[in-house]
């Protein structure tokens, strides 16, 4: 035990240096990390539901509704994102539940589940283009811009932002502990298995579905809503519809989707890598660095599918498995 | 009747003639393979490109472009299985579904990195036909003719020859047909390579009608992964029934209401169908 506990130290101690590294550097590192920590939370949150076969292609639905709804709150009736942003999480569990509760009920699953939440991220990108007179269309909206403010949310110092991120970054991972440790995953891992065996055995399918679902899609709501407010710009298409769902679904795989810190992993193996890729290529070739990224997911899907964190777990524990314990044997 | 709604209506047809090709090929995929291929739609705008770099810039004739772009998405779609499902046919179904997600991120950017994000067009003005006030789009016109001669063409071949017999088999249990001895991987990348044909010919009627640009796929692909589902995925009858529905809907809708509107309606009808009956209009 003390063994573990040791690697975890190891392991956690570095992990926690990098996180708060980015503090004492320049504003274009704390530029990356506000993305990452973010983006960590949509993963984290999307994870939730994918690391049990619940393969939603439509989080941008949720994203969307967490981006727009606290801004236009804000515009509108200049209610502050604090109780926007509560207000868009609890439209967006709304929103999933809705699809999510007869969608259950009639066991649609796999292929048909993937399907009917693409087309709800579809529905939410078309309304918001549809409704330009608010929300300004495929031109995008800002929200109302006062100054550095905390009753605004808006804070164009960096630093602050970050630690605004980071703790919604970390509501995120105590989520997933709380999924993780509770009977839940017990009981969400028997449904992926054989749904009809779990309920034979007496789990409560919808209910337990209905709660991932509603953790899932109230978290990604939150971290749409902070992506708003840190750009401090929303287009529909950076915000939800076909292209930012699947972003989410890969770059929680390419992370690992069966482990706590693997959605954070993706975040930042996604934005990283991104963003070398550009830096190495300039922007003379658009497209160069998706089509590398492109071609990664398609290989982290083929032969890696547990992802970066899963992977590497795998290759860290194997070495340490063959040794025979050296404890004394009991003498007969 | 109000004049203008019949010329909806009518354009509604005709666009669901397309919807309909591009359906077929993806339940053909489906119901063989059992895999969605999410970048299909990406296919057809790899095609495209085909035909507008042949045509508008290497100047070929249009039919010597358009059979050459059929030709490259078939390949395409033979290396889509080869190199991308073939790997993990045996693993869980969701992830072939991702991983052909990779590859619309690839295609896009390919695109994108190749020709740019304009939008390109081959430059052709087909006349527009008028009956008694109503104006069709000859382009249109021609679109929905090809469209039903590939529709009873796949048709004939799928119930008509040996190979087609093969196919259906396959469909209906893959299992015992492989321990019949039919060459499961043969059907396979065969199916495939038609299925990207399909997407082929689709490409070349679309591009008659739309621009092309790298994220062109991201506008019809939902919506025919829509088709498919609403017609029962794999059930190629029905999504071709499906495609005319949603069709209907866009195109009437479109006259009472703004556009996005009425696509937002076709959406929220398909979510309910499913919700009411998700094995689709003819699933099982």
């Amino acid at each position: 035990m003390s063994g573990a506990r040791g690697l975890r130290l190891g392991l956690y101690l570095p992990l926690a240096a990098v996180v708060i590294a980015p503090f004492f550097l320049s504003d274009y590192f704390l530029h990356l990390a506000v993305q990452i920590a973010i983006w960590s939370l949509v993963y984290t949150a999307w994870a939730l539901m994918g690391r049990f076969r619940l393969t939603s292609l439509g989080h941008g639905a949720f994203l969307g509704v967490g981006a727009y709804v606290p801004t236009l709150l804000w515009n509108n009736y200049d209610v502050t994102p604090w109780l926007g942003i509560p207000i868009a999480m609890a439209l967006s569990v709304a929103l999933a539940l809705i699809v999510g509760y007869p969608s259950s009920r009639q066991k649609v699953v796999g292929h048909y589940f993937a399907l009917i939440t693409l087309a709800l991220g579809q529905v939410v990108l078309l309304v918001i283009v549809a409704a330009r007179d608010v929300t300004g269309g495929s031109l995008g909206m800002t929200p109302h811009a006062v100054g550095r403010s905390w009753y605004a949310l808006q804070l164009p110092n960096k630093a602050e932002f970050y630690a605004v991120a980071l703790v919604a970054w970390l509501i995120g991972l105590a989520a997933w502990h709380c999924v993780e440790r509770g009977m839940i995953r017990l009981a969400l891992e028997a449904v992926a298995e054989d749904e009809d065996a779990a309920e034979a055995a007496g789990v409560n399918v919808l209910r337990e579905k209905l709660k991932v679902t509603a953790l899932s899609t109230g978290l990604t709501a939150l971290g749409g809503a902070l992506y708003a407010q840190y750009l401090m710009y929303l287009s529909p298409d950076a915000m939800s519809g076909v292209g930012i769902s699947l972003e989410i679904v890969f770059a929680a795989i390419a992370g690992g989707m069966y482990d706590m810190l693997g959605p954070t992993v993706g975040a930042a193996f996604t934005i990283l890598l991104t963003e070398g890729l550009r830096v190495l290529f300039g922007t003379n070739f658009v497209g160069a660095a998706n089509t590398i990224y492109g071609a990664l997911l398609v290989m982290f899907i083929i032969f890696m599918p547990r992802g970066i964190v899963g992977t590497a777990a795998r290759l860290w524990t194997r070495p340490r498995v063959p040794p025979a314990p050296a404890a004394p044997q009991p003498a007969e | 009747m109000d004049i203008y709604l019949l010329e909806a209506i009518i354009n509604g047809l005709l666009l669901g003639g397309v919807l309909a090709l591009l359906s077929l090929g993806l339940n053909l995929i489906f119901g063989v393979i059992d895999v969605v291929w999410i970048c299909y739609a990406e296919v057809v705008m790899a095609a495209m490109y085909a035909v507008f770099w042949l045509y508008a810039e290497w100047h070929w004739p249009l039919l010597l472009a358009c059979v050459c772009a059929i030709g490259f998405a078939t390949v395409l779609g033979l290396l889509v299985h080869v190199i991308v499902i073939e790997p993990i046919l045996g693993s869980a179904p969701i992830n072939q579904l991702l991983a052909t997600g990779g590859l619309l991120f690839f295609l896009q950017s390919l695109a994108t990195l190749l020709f740019g994000t304009d939008f390109r067009n081959l430059g052709i003005r087909l006349p527009v036909l008028e009956f008694g006030g109503i104006f069709i789009s000859f382009s249109r016109l021609i679109a929905f003719g090809v469209a039903l001669i590939g529709a009873v063409g796949l048709y004939l071949f799928l119930a008509r020859t040996y190979l087609g017999t093969a196919i259906r088999a396959i469909a209906q249990d893959r299992e015992v047909m492989g321990l019949m001895g039919a060459n499961e991987r043969g059907i396979y990348i065969l199916t495939s390579a038609i299925g990207g044909g399909l997407a082929g010919l689709a490409a070349c009627l679309l591009v008659l009608q739309y621009d092309v640009h790298p994220f062109i796929g991201l506008t019809f692909g939902p919506i025919t992964f829509m088709v498919c589902v609403l017609g029962g995925l794999g059930n190629m009858i029905g999504g071709f029934i499906a495609a005319f529905v949603i069709s209907q809907i866009i195109a009437v809708g479109g006259y009472y209401f703004p556009i996005e509107a009425a696509e937002v309606l076709a959406f929220v009808f398909f979510i309910v169908m499913i919700l009411i009956r998700p094995q689709g209009f003819l699933g099982k």
